[in-house]
């Protein structure tokens, strides 16, 4: 187990490190550079501005640095808020996104993982047709048509909601709600069809024999495998809702990191473009560390595997 | 594991031989999958849709650029069946030309994707041992890498460019078809007839592409169906944050997000293309999930 986890580890901070090479080299070789798009920079202003950021070294030695102060936990200037660093920045803005995930994922695990068990307890019964055909209605439409949509209906003409922000508690009901369903779905799918697998099992059948009610069966003997398809989703899962809330806060302009993200890549400010990109893929890649160590938590045939 | 190789059937014979004999298992899949109405409702809505997104344009007045600035936005009438958007375009144009850039884009980043996924997983599958190990921990380790940023950044720094577009997602989502392949080709490899067909001499090339491939056709084409709408989605989602295809040019993604940006007075503009982009994803996943009831191909990914 602890094998496993170390190599995991070692896999995930070398893949770590590719990413933050290939996104440093990436951004000094792309035409444009922070300080083109500001009008009539002289020059000398200009050799000032990339002297003070330490833009005019060799791009090696420049990449040593930032690697050298990214030890220290340190992600370094912004280039275009001035008096600001990426840290703080990152620091304004994770929260939000973190919430808005969070908050997101309960709201699919809520919706999707009773769906789920019921339709496969009720197999070809109409909950389990009506259920599939929901399922697959919302993995087809997208979060960007469902939140317009929503917010026309429940903020525009009922008045229930803002359209937009991020200040009071209902201000969070629609957004978490837009993404939250699109999860629902495929974790529902995967639900049922873990159950399912799991229910047609001989020492289901045992159990039953021995008298267990079909609660007991369906919560004390099948949902620990019935639910590692879904374990082993949640990774990629975490990562689909962190990479979409770029839309939803689009939509509701939510001021998190999504925003920020596609702002900083459009300002070519490398630091917080880096920084933002660091902060994702540790995100993801630590989530999907947790997915994995929890699926072999759960499943002995992986751990002993490994 | 189940393949899905009729022990009777092993090498594809030659086509006609296949038509002879009626109870092939393409004819059995035939069958099973028109008793599923879903699947048949929208394999009917895809042609639908495709032929009116590609003949459709030839019989309208009006061309995707059209202006109307006296016009305005106005509401479907009897000239314009969908109404206009804020610059006087006719949106039912807008919505069939956007049409054809979904629907190519999507296909073309699948072919890409289609490419790259059989090539690499058959050849992991075939030749396994080592270099599989080491094959297959790549695209695990690529799995966990935040791909939608990185194509993302590419769209912002090189300009958004429609050939970049399609490379760069078709990058992105070829392994999953990379781990089926290789599962697939796993599995058959073993079996009788690729041993005899070795046994006379046939060189890896000519194994991989004329006997292993053919077997595996089943799961490639229910996952080149389910990898379309991802594609599809992936190219709306990039010109929702104005990433994607650019105006004057349609998309559904951009009719989507130009429509959420004026629902307010003119709800018309979000409600058609959200609801032709959501019905034509709806008919290829219900379509995608019908061939893979009608071909029996587990649904397992590996």
């Amino acid at each position: 187990m602890l094998r496993f986890f170390a190599s995991r580890l070692l896999q995930s901070l070398l893949a770590l490190l590719v990413i933050i090479t290939a996104t440093f080299f990436m951004l000094r070789f792309v035409p444009g550079g922070p300080f083109t798009a500001e009008k009539a920079v002289t020059p000398e202003i200009l050799r000032n501005l990339e002297a003070h950021y330490g833009l005019d070294k060799p791009l090696w030695h420049q990449y040593f640095d930032y690697l050298g102060s990214l030890a220290k936990g340190d992600f370094g200037p912004s280039f275009k808020y001035p008096n600001r660093t990426v840290n703080e920045i990152l620091g304004d803005k994770l929260p939000v996104s973190i919430e808005l995930g969070a908050l997101s994922l309960l709201v699919a695990l809520l919706i999707g993982l009773p769906l789920g068990i019921l339709a496969a307890v009720r197999r070809n019964t109409w909950v389990d047709y009506w259920g599939s055909t929901l399922g697959m209605m919302g993995i087809s439409i997208p979060t960007f048509v469902v939140g317009p949509l929503l917010v026309l209906a429940f903020a525009i003409h009922a008045g229930w909601f803002n359209a937009s922000g991020w200040y009071t508690i209902s201000d969070r009901v629609l957004p978490c709600l837009v993404l939250g369903i699109a999860y629902a779905a495929p974790i529902g799918r995967l639900t049922r069809g873990g159950m399912l697998e799991v229910l047609n099992q001989d020492f289901i059948r045992t159990a039953r024999a021995k008298g267990a009610t079909e609660l007991r069966v369906v919560f004390k003997h099948s949902l620990r495998g019935g639910l590692l398809p879904v374990v082993s989703f949640l990774g990629p899962a975490i990562a689909g809702i962190l990479t979409g809330s770029f839309v939803i806060e689009t939509i509701f302009q939510i001021p998190g990191l999504g925003r920020e993200f596609v702002n900083s890549a459009f300002n070519r400010d490398y630091t917080l473009v880096l920084g933002t990109v660091i902060l994702y893929a540790g995100l993801i890649m630590a989530l999907n560390l947790a997915a994995d160590l929890a699926q072999a938590w759960m499943n002995p045939k992986v751990r002993l595997e490994g | 594991m189940s393949t899905l190789v009729a022990p009777s059937a092993p090498v594809p014979p030659a086509p006609a031989a296949a038509l002879e004999r009626g109870n092939s298992l393409w004819h059995d899949a035939w069958l099973r999958l028109r008793k599923n109405r879903l699947a048949v409702f929208g394999a009917v809505t895809l042609i639908v849709v495709s032929l009116a997104c590609f003949l459709g344009p030839f019989f309208s007045p009006y061309g995707y650029e059209d202006q109307n600035l006296d016009l305005g936005a106005s509401a479907p009438s009897a000239q314009h069946w969908l109404g206009t958007d804020t610059l006087g375009r006719d949106l039912l144009v807008r919505l069939l030309y956007g049409g054809r850039v979904s629907l190519g884009v999507g296909l073309a980043a699948t072919v890409v994707a289609l490419t790259i996924g059989v090539v690499y997983g058959a050849v992991a599958g075939y030749f396994g041992g080592k270099l599989d190990a080491a094959m297959m921990r790549i695209v695990d380790i690529m799995y966990s890498l935040p791909f939608t940023i990185f194509v993302i950044l590419l769209m912002v720094f090189f300009g958004r460019n429609i050939i970049l577009l399609f490379v760069a997602i078709g990058a992105v989502e070829w392994l999953t078809m990379a781990r089926i392949v290789r599962g697939q080709v796993m599995s058959v490899k073993r079996m009788e007839f690729i041993e005899a067909a070795r046994s006379l001499g046939f060189g890896k090339r000519r194994l991989i592409f004329r006997h292993i491939l053919p077997n595996v056709l089943g799961p490639i084409i229910v996952y080149t169906t389910l990898t379309i709408p991802g594609v599809m989605l992936l190219e709306a989602f990039l010109s929702f944050l104005g990433l994607g295809v650019q105006p004057p040019m349609s998309s559904w993604g951009v009719l989507i997000k130009d429509g959420a940006e004026k629902m307010e007075e003119f709800h018309w503009l979000l409600i058609f293309p959200g609801t032709v982009f959501s019905l034509t994803l709806f008919s290829l996943n219900f379509l995608g999930d019908g061939l893979r009831d009608a071909l029996d191909v587990r649904s397992s990914k590996d």
